[in-house]
């Protein structure tokens, strides 16, 4: 049983391999998380144009990427685009389907948060003489970011643990690092250390989430 | 043949699209077959949880809060790579289907119990109190006053978190289940011909986009208001 899944040789053998993949890991996070947050920010400021012609749309737009798995817009980018000439490879499509997905996801919780801020502060501060960009900008964001925190955080949890879908489209990041030692080595440790490894970066984040989701519920 | 003409061709071809739905159809039942199975076990191993963590038995607790931490933090296709990979090493061999019902309804297990958690711990504890003291018992108390109206509170975030979770069934494709993806991607490289992509992506759409639209009534309609 050890043998099979911890096996220390195999371990110390795909150690290089799997940092290696976790070095991509991040780095495929830290460019999801803030296109995801800025295709957000786009759909949550839109959201503020009360139009018709622009709330429909934007509603269609954002229930559409809701409903399409994450994983079938990766590959239909992935497997479709090379037909019209457009060999984006596979970082290219991992950005475009995260861009599109999670951005609807973060353009939810920040629409939310936008309309949790009274509508006084809105019109104090252009009392003030802000202009209404300065006065999103530096009074209304502020605070709604701050009221949708957990949500927030909980969203970019999510994004991380979706980049492992970047294994699906040959991007060498963690789990798709790990399977190749895994086949290389026909043993399952580093897939188990690949999953110790996940664990090990996101144990802190989950516990705090539980820790705000908890106290969210209880007061109100 | 115009450009529009050749990009019709290409990704809505008629042909290969005649060829290839009841694949797609095929997938489709399998999708839902796999999100039905593990919704219904998923919330039930979830509620289950919850329930065995009301009765206090602290180190019970600590050993399910820790593996319910472990199911959030890992992504759900490593979970499904773990079973359909790893198992067969100590000769269980779970197939596709298998391991990513397995997987999902695992995830799903995690957060529900989370939030029937959270449910059951913001009823004041002045209900507890008052109705041990009417002469209810501790699982009469728990049934009959706080799981009604804990259950109420949990249904936005279970709703958005289970439509999440069941559109995860899409990963159950890189373990060769033959769902929608699945049937679509190997329609795609059976034919070079991006079209079953195309009644794949309908066919999500199909499925998904009434249980979104529902989901958001849901979420409106069972809003706490206080």
């Amino acid at each position: 049983m050890l043998d099979t899944f911890f096996n220390i040789e195999i371990m110390k053998a795909a150690w290089p391999i799997l940092l290696a993949g976790l070095g991509n890991t991040l780095l495929l996070s830290a460019t999801v998380v803030p296109l995801g947050l800025l295709g957000g920010l786009i759909l949550a400021l839109l959201a503020r144009l009360r139009s018709p012609w622009v709330r429909w749309p934007l509603m269609a737009w954002v229930d559409f990427f809701r409903a399409f798995p994450p994983l079938v817009l990766l590959i239909f980018l992935y497997a479709g685009l090379p037909f019209i000439g457009l060999e984006l490879g596979g970082f290219g499509c991992v950005a475009i389907a995260f861009f599109l997905n999670t951005g609807a996801y973060y353009g939810e919780i920040l629409r939310a948060g936008i309309d949790s801020v009274p509508s006084g502060q809105s019109e104090a501060a252009r009392s003030t003489g802000l202009s209404a960009t300065q006065t999103m900008a530096w009074v209304i964001l502020p605070q709604a970011v701050r009221n949708v925190l957990p949500d927030l955080m909980s969203n970019t949890l999510e994004v991380v643990k979706l980049t492992a879908l970047g294994s699906v489209v040959a991007m060498p990041e963690l789990l798709f690092q790990a399977r190749q030692a895994q086949s290389l080595t026909y043993n399952p440790t580093p897939i188990v250390v690949a999953a110790l490894i996940y664990f090990a970066l996101l144990w802190p984040l989950v516990r705090l989430l539980s820790r705000l989701e908890n106290r969210a519920l209880r007061t109100g | 043949m115009t450009s529009w003409e050749r990009f019709l061709d290409t990704f809505f071809n008629a042909k290969v699209m005649a060829k290839y739905w009841p694949d797609i159809l095929y997938g489709m039942w399998v999708t839902i077959e796999l999100a039905v199975l593990v919704v219904i076990t998923g919330i039930a191993s979830g509620l289950l949880l919850a329930l065995l963590r009301a009765a206090g038995i602290r180190p019970l607790n600590w050993l399910m809060i820790f593996v319910v931490d472990v199911l959030r933090a890992l992504p759900p296709l490593v979970i499904i790579v773990l079973i359909y990979f790893g198992l067969p090493s100590v000769d269980i061999a779970p197939s596709g289907f298998v391991s990513t019902w397995a997987a999902l309804a695992l995830v799903l297990m995690a957060f529900s119990e989370e939030i029937f958690w959270s449910g059951i711990t913001a009823v004041p504890r002045g209900q507890w109190e008052a109705s041990r003291s009417t002469g209810l018992s501790f699982t009469q108390t728990l049934f009959f006053v706080v799981l009604p109206q804990a259950l109420r509170m949990t249904i936005p975030p279970l709703t958005s978190r289970t439509i999440a979770i069941t559109k995860g069934t899409a990963l159950g494709s890189v373990v060769a289940v033959s769902e929608i993806l699945g049937q679509a991607s190997s329609a795609v490289s059976n034919s070079y011909n991006p079209s079953p992509l195309m009644l794949g992506a309908a066919a999500y759409l199909v499925l998904f986009i009434p249980v979104v639209v529902a989901g958001r009534w849901v979420e409106t309609r069972f809003a706490w208001k206080k």
